[in-house]
């Protein structure tokens, strides 16, 4: 067990520094640069010269990737050029507004796809789970970006939440904690709810397989009440193969959380990364990436840890197929 | 099962619809994607009708609409006036008879006055036919790659996977975001579609990858493989005659998960500036053109259109794919 773990920790530190490494030199050979995209060509040679001296784009790229690497060990991450602040006092708060878009959705998907899949899973026909599979079919055809357009739409028809920001401008009665609560229903709920469904399928599709053993069958036969077999023994096994879908909902919920941070303006890591690409802010943009980077590392390392705890098939054969589940 | 049918029917039905819309687009719209109607500006869509104000029944007719307050832009039906529908005239399918005043707008007008209806059936062209090139260019990248690996194993199979899994643990739309950015952010219509389908193909290839190596390594231990390289068949002809063709119907499932996927990843890209230019109609650039004001779409929801329609081509694309669930060996008590 320590050993896989130490093994998931040296990956994770690899991805962290491979993907910013990647972005600071891929940003860095893009055609132009943070000087000529914020002139827009304006400015006379001169200044373009100064300007570049004093970000550290005249330097060869192999030089800046050193000074900048050196620089990060002492977790120094660079100036963001559009800001004119250190990188390392933008992320943290665009990170923290991003984790809490994409755990409450995570938590919806949870509260709402589990529960749906035990019922419609556990049931051979009949209207309720021929509906909650509706829904889960019609759900999955709509990736976030769809729903949050679609729910960005009612929200804005129905004047029922807020359809853009976090916060309101001023802090309304119900205080601070609320009004982001209600800012947060359309985003969080654009990328929970395609994830509900996904998680959906999976639990009813595990929970008939369970249903299907003989043990189930034993336990009936005993005269255990079916309610009690259902979602006590059966859901035990049923719930393995749905936890270990959760390391792989990681890169989902970031590559989700990207459409709807723009389309409802969360002031997020999507937005700001978006922004940084746009300017070539070569800094920020590595910095946005190891972010990113260091979330993906941190919830599969969590996920897979957990599934190893449940499982202990897994942490031998984890290192091997994990991502080509 | 009797159920599944029906559904797969559905999905097919609505896939077909939108290819051949894609393929007839020149027929069955009744403008040019760039054509603009300056007065009706976010125009609400012309129902086509065939009963008018009176009651009585005529050949399918619409209304002009008529502006009743510039700055909210509302519009109103003339009701007075029936302006008939014309049939097979100048190459399109229908137009209005009376295309200055009363242009036929099946799903309204966008924030410069341009045909929706006809923005969305050029613009499937272009959406649907990147996502089916990018998910062909990424299944022969994959097949190879999965292939060479899975057939000759060692070290190259060992560095190949390794590289596939790295992509794969990334969120695919960030890697993307971040290789269609680090290209020139301003390029012509022609240049944006070649690079985006490269990067989706990239981006895509590695679960094909991973897929197609466990066939091939599975595939080349059994005896029909053995019997073929005892007749002197080359790796080569092994792999592409008999090896490859055993993963046929994982690359048609995989295909199937792949094109929704480019058809959204267009949409996004499009949506926040770094697709098609705005002058191309594709169904990302529709919906990036109300994106300034995203209120727009609450006051005019033809302008969801697109995202209507992608909705349905996935939701097709999934009916289709939908494995027997019910029927297998698993039972209920």
């Amino acid at each position: 067990m320590t050993r896989y773990i130490a093994r998931r920790l040296a990956f994770s530190a690899l991805l962290v520094v491979a993907v910013s490494s990647a972005s600071l030199v891929l940003t860095r050979i893009a055609p132009g640069d943070y000087v000529i995209e914020s002139t827009a060509g304006q400015a006379s040679r001169l200044r373009i010269e100064k300007e570049r001296a004093r970000y550290g784009l005249d330097k060869s790229i192999g030089a800046q990737y050193r000074d900048w690497l050196a620089a990060a060990v002492r977790l120094d991450f660079g100036r963001s050029m559009q800001y004119d602040r250190p990188v390392r006092d933008l992320i943290p708060e665009r990170a923290a507004n991003t984790a809490i878009l994409a755990l409450t959705a995570l938590l919806i998907a949870t509260g709402v796809g589990l529960p749906l899949g035990i019922v419609a899973g556990s049931r051979r026909g009949g209207l309720v789970p021929g509906a909650i599979r509706s829904a889960s079919v019609v759900l999955l055809s709509m990736p976030p970006l769809l729903t949050s357009l679609f729910l960005v739409f009612v929200a804005a028809r129905t004047g029922w939440f807020p359809i853009a920001g976090m916060r309101s401008a001023t802090i309304p009665a119900g205080g601070e904690v609320l009004d982001l609560l209600h800012h947060l229903v359309v985003p969080a709920a654009a990328i929970g709810l395609p994830l509900a469904a996904m998680l959906e399928r999976l639990q009813a599709q595990a929970m008939s397989q369970a249903i299907g053993e003989p043990f189930v069958l034993a336990t009936l036969a005993r005269g255990v009440p079916r309610s009690r077999v259902v979602w006590r023994d059966a859901l035990k096994a049923a719930l393995r193969p749905v936890a270990a879908i959760y390391g792989l909902i990681v890169g989902a919920l970031l590559s989700g959380s990207f459409a709807v941070e723009v389309i409802s303006a969360w002031p997020g890591l999507g937005t700001l990364m978006l922004g940084a690409l746009r300017t070539r802010d070569v800094y920020l943009v590595a910095g946005c990436a190891g972010a990113g980077a260091l979330f993906l590392a941190f919830g599969t390392l969590v996920s897979d840890v957990a599934l190893a705890l449940v499982d202990p098939r897994v942490s031998e054969t984890a290192a091997e197929g994990r991502a080509g589940a | 099962m009797r159920n599944n049918l029906v559904t797969r029917r559905v999905g097919l039905v609505l896939v077909t619809i939108a290819v051949a819309a894609a393929g007839t687009a020149p027929f069955i719209a009744p403008h040019a994607v760039d054509e603009h109607f300056g007065g009706l500006l976010n125009a609400p869509p012309t129902i086509p009708r065939l009963i008018d104000a009176d009651g009585s029944w005529h050949l399918p007719f619409i209304h002009r609409s008529n502006r009743v307050s510039q700055l909210e832009q509302r519009y109103e039906e003339d009701r007075s006036v029936r302006v008939p529908l014309v049939w097979l005239s100048r190459g399109r399918l229908v137009r209005s008879a009376n295309e200055v005043d009363a242009p036929l707008l099946l799903l309204g007008a966008d924030s410069y006055g341009r045909d929706v209806f006809a923005r969305l059936v050029f613009g499937a062209r272009i959406s649907l036919g990147l996502a089916a090139t990018a998910a062909l260019g990424g299944m022969l990248i994959g097949a190879s790659i999965g292939g060479l690996a899975g057939y000759y194993g060692g070290p190259m199979d060992e560095v190949l996977m390794r590289a596939a899994d790295f992509v794969m643990v990334l969120p695919a739309m960030y890697v993307s975001l971040a290789l269609r950015s680090v290209l020139p952010l301003v390029l012509g219509a022609r240049d944006v579609f070649v690079l985006l389908a490269a990067i989706f193909a990239i981006v895509g290839a590695p679960s094909i990858a991973r897929g197609v190596r466990a066939i091939v390594r599975s595939e080349r231990r059994l005896e029909y493989a053995a019997a073929a390289q005892a007749l002197g068949a080359s790796d080569m002809r092994l792999l592409a005659r008999h090896l490859l063709p055993a993963a046929r119907g994982f690359l048609a499932v995989q295909i199937t998960v792949l094109i929704p996927a480019f058809i959204v990843a267009e949409a996004t890209l499009s949506y926040v500036g770094l697709g098609f230019p705005d002058e191309v109609a594709s169904w990302g650039t529709m919906l990036h053109d109300a994106s300034t004001n995203i209120r727009v779409f609450a006051d005019f929801p033809w302008l969801l259109s697109p995202a209507a329609a992608m909705f349905l081509v996935v939701l097709g694309l999934n009916l289709v794919l939908q494995e027997d669930r019910r029927g297998d060996k698993t039972q209920t008590p």
